[in-house]
């Protein structure tokens, strides 16, 4: 019997790892499937005792930022996204690596393949070789808090952000994991080097270069990597699996008696020896990804697409999270026979709770907007995006965080009337300001309705970076009009009076906010569960 | 020892304290585990499922193959039949009767009962009701967990340390009706 072992998620899993291994602080904005190191920090009693700092950030670009900063004064920092999170902080990623880094800078990014909670299904791993940074994709649970002691090591030694890429499937699952003795954080050791920090051009030509001559060494470091590793087999058909994939690959091998060769990748840019030899020693090579064909494009061109199995030849979906019978079927194991789904099993989607006071927002909306032919409300983010689905069907837009109000300014400026757009409170934070002042400053007639709950909810409540009278605040700084700054209660009780505020505020023809002001009624109960646990 | 268990239910009804339970029992017995869960969107009023394997040998997948589940658990009558191509040839479905209805086309309760008979020696629970009798509706989970209890391949004394161990900081009370809970489902499972 082993005690030692922690029942992790793989994103705790991560967490733990960062913490033993003398992190300093860590930095993000939540987002499924990323959600739960951070919050695994946060609720870390011996990450509190060290002084681990772990509060939210108001989006993905300031998270980024602050952590090559700890970074930059010698400390080991760790900055966590959702894969789309990354477009938000691209900016200050892909100049990091021109910089590079001081202190071990683990960015751990989750993509989300199969988009059980995002828009797309992008793989971080190309932003890994974009920038040119090791990308680490470690297969279990167990390899994620190994691979974080090896993640801020590397980063110290090349001087680079080290990419630490995993999927929902893996995040979201949970296993035993041993944990190593813990290392002390790194001193204060903040260092005058202008010559890398200063990206001028006649600086970031010289980092660029250094970077492009760092390349053979990230790879010969792939290649003596524990992420990337042979497994014994023989046969014609060998098979090239990338970090969960490994896992359903020998699931099928296991499974079915498949005895084939098998290279494991956990660390990139490729060890380009290992994967020659497996080509080499194999007539035809399964490619299997978990997210898009990357690699396999790349094997196509450089040993002949004749050889080369995978996503991109229909031998395995081109889109989707993979499973075992995928990749057993892909080695030509004919799926077993099943029992079907009954007919009568039909979907169940997801809704907005029972009494949640976005219900509320929506009926008064609905009613207020369709007094007009126009009746297009843009909209952003969060748990308010089902307000898509039946029975309001009131939005008809959701394309990334913020967009709701610049799409809205922009469609004004086409001519249409009314302009009105509906965000959360956090989302408001992350990336809504700007889009108010290209309102403000161009005088454009758009009704940004701020659904404020306090919280950002559809990720499980985490605090908002700006909510209640602060938002009214920031309304005022940015230059909105205070008579056409409204609150609301959105309250079956407040119906009559909130669709008169709306009426009143679409009609405007100048930038208006009205903040649809409850609190979440998952906050208010988990507030109420814990006042009555501290009670007892 | 392996198994393979999916749990079924709808956002909100506690399928991951149910599994919760089987893997600290799965962990104090040594042995090795993948659960996969839903986290995000669906949570919010949407069918869930976990993945719970359990091996004394090496496990890679986090995912149950199809037709390889030996268990079914699932808190919603509806939402056991959604995953039946997972079930093994001799796999089992336990499920509470009691119907979670948040959508208008719900199909009527003879039609689910009718399916869920066709899937060989089905335990149909009526969850609530027995709840209720251990002393709260909201342990409903955990007569599942005990009517699911015998196909886990975990003694039930395990389970119940289980439930000693995750509701032990919420005071004896709750622990003692989650313990009545889990005893009666198991009762009715082995009788």
């Amino acid at each position: 019997m082993n005690h030692s072992r922690l029942l992790l998620l793989g994103a705790e899993a991560v967490a733990q790892g960062a913490i033993d291994a003398g992190l300093s602080g860590v930095y993000a904005y939540p987002g499924t499937p990323s959600t739960e190191i951070t919050e695994y920090i946060q609720r870390s009693a011996p990450a509190r005792q060290s002084g681990i700092r772990s509060a939210w950030s108001a989006n993905e670009k300031t998270a980024y930022e602050a952590a090559l900063g700890m970074s930059y004064a010698g400390k080991r920092s760790l900055v966590c996204m959702k894969h789309v999170g990354l477009n938000v902080a691209a900016d200050a990623f892909m100049n990091s690596a021109i910089t590079g880094v001081n202190g071990g800078l683990v960015l751990a990014v989750a993509d989300d393949p199969s988009m059980h909670s995002s828009q797309n299904e992008q793989d971080s791993r190309v932003y890994g070789r974009f920038a040119m940074v090791p990308v680490l994709e470690p297969a279990s649970q167990q390899e994620l808090y190994d691979a974080m002691f090896h993640a801020f090591e590397l980063s110290e030694a090349v001087r680079l952000p080290v990419i630490m890429r995993m999927t929902t499937r893996l995040s979201h699952s949970r296993a035993g994991v041993e944990l190593k003795a813990s290392l002390e954080q790194n001193p204060l050791n903040a260092e005058y080097a202008p010559g890398r920090f200063v990206l001028m051009p006649q600086n970031a030509r010289v980092q660029y270069r250094h970077l492009l001559d760092l390349q053979p060494m990230l790879e010969a470091l792939s290649e003596s990597s524990f992420l990337n590793q042979p497994v014994e087999g023989h046969g014609p058909l060998g098979i090239i699996a990338f970090g969960v994939g490994y896992n359903y690959a020998m699931e099928a091998r296991k499974a079915h008696g498949i005895e084939c060769r098998l290279l494991k990748i956990g660390q990139y840019p490729l060890p380009r020896t290992q994967v020659n030899e497996l080509f080499e020693a194999c007539s035809e090579v399964l490619v299997v990804e978990e997210g898009y064909p990357v690699y396999e494009e790349l094997f196509r061109s450089y040993f002949g697409s004749a050889k080369v199995r995978g996503r991109m030849d229909g031998t395995l979906p081109r889109d989707g999270e993979l499973t075992t019978d995928l990749v057993a079927a892909a080695l030509g194991v004919k799926p077993p026979e099943t029992a079907t789904t009954p007919e009568i099993v039909v979907g169940r989607p997801p809704e907005l709770c029972k009494g949640c006071g976005h219900r509320d927002m929506f009926d008064a909306i609905n009613i207020a907007i369709k007094e007009n032919a126009d009746h297009h409300v843009f909209s952003d983010i969060g748990c308010y995006t089902l307000g898509a689905l039946a029975p309001y069907n009131a939005i008809h837009t959701c394309v990334d965080m913020g967009a709701a109000i610049t799409m809205a300014k922009g469609a004004a400026d086409a001519g249409l009337r009314p302009a009105v757009c509906v965000i959360g409170d956090s989302t408001f934070a992350h990336s809504g300001m700007t889009g108010l002042l290209d309102a403000v400053n161009d005088r454009t007639p758009v009704t940004v309705i701020i659904a404020d709950n306090d919280t950002t909810a559809m990720t499980g409540g985490q605090c908002s970076s700006a909510s209640g009278s602060k938002l009214v605040k920031i309304c005022i700084g940015l230059g909105v009009e205070e008579a056409h700054i409204r609150t609301i209660v959105p309250l079956r009780q407040h119906l009559h009076e909130n669709v008169s505020v709306l009426r009143d505020e679409f009609a405007y023809n100048g930038v208006s906010v009205v903040i649809a002001q409850r609190e979440c009624i998952e906050t208010v109960a988990k507030k109420k569960r814990r006042a009555a646990a501290s009670a007892q | 020892m392996q198994k393979n268990i999916i749990l079924a239910g709808v956002g909100g009804q506690g399928i991951l304290s149910i599994a919760a339970v089987i893997d600290w029992a799965a962990l104090h017995e040594g042995l090795n585990i993948r659960q996969a869960e839903v986290h995000g969107m669906s949570q919010r009023g949407g069918a869930v499922q976990s993945h719970l394997r359990i091996s004394d040998q090496e496990l890679f997948a986090d995912l149950i193959g199809l037709g390889t589940a030996d268990l079914i658990l699932s808190v919603e009558p509806l939402e056991a039949l959604r995953y039946l191509p997972y079930l093994a040839p001799d796999g089992r479905v336990v499920t509470s009767l009691d119907p979670f209805v948040n959508m208008t086309s719900y199909p009527p309760m003879e039609e689910i009962e009718a399916e869920l008979g066709k899937t060989g020696h089905p335990v149909l629970v009526h969850a609530a009701d027995l709840a209720k009798d251990a002393g709260s509706a909201r342990a409903s989970n955990m007569v599942m967990l005990g009517a699911g209890a015998p196909f886990t391949g975990i003694a039930p004394s395990k389970l119940e340390a289980g439930i000693e161990a995750l509701f032990g900081t919420k005071g004896q009370e709750v622990v003692d009706i989650n313990i009545r809970a889990f005893r009666k489902g198991l009762q009715l499972s082995n009788t």
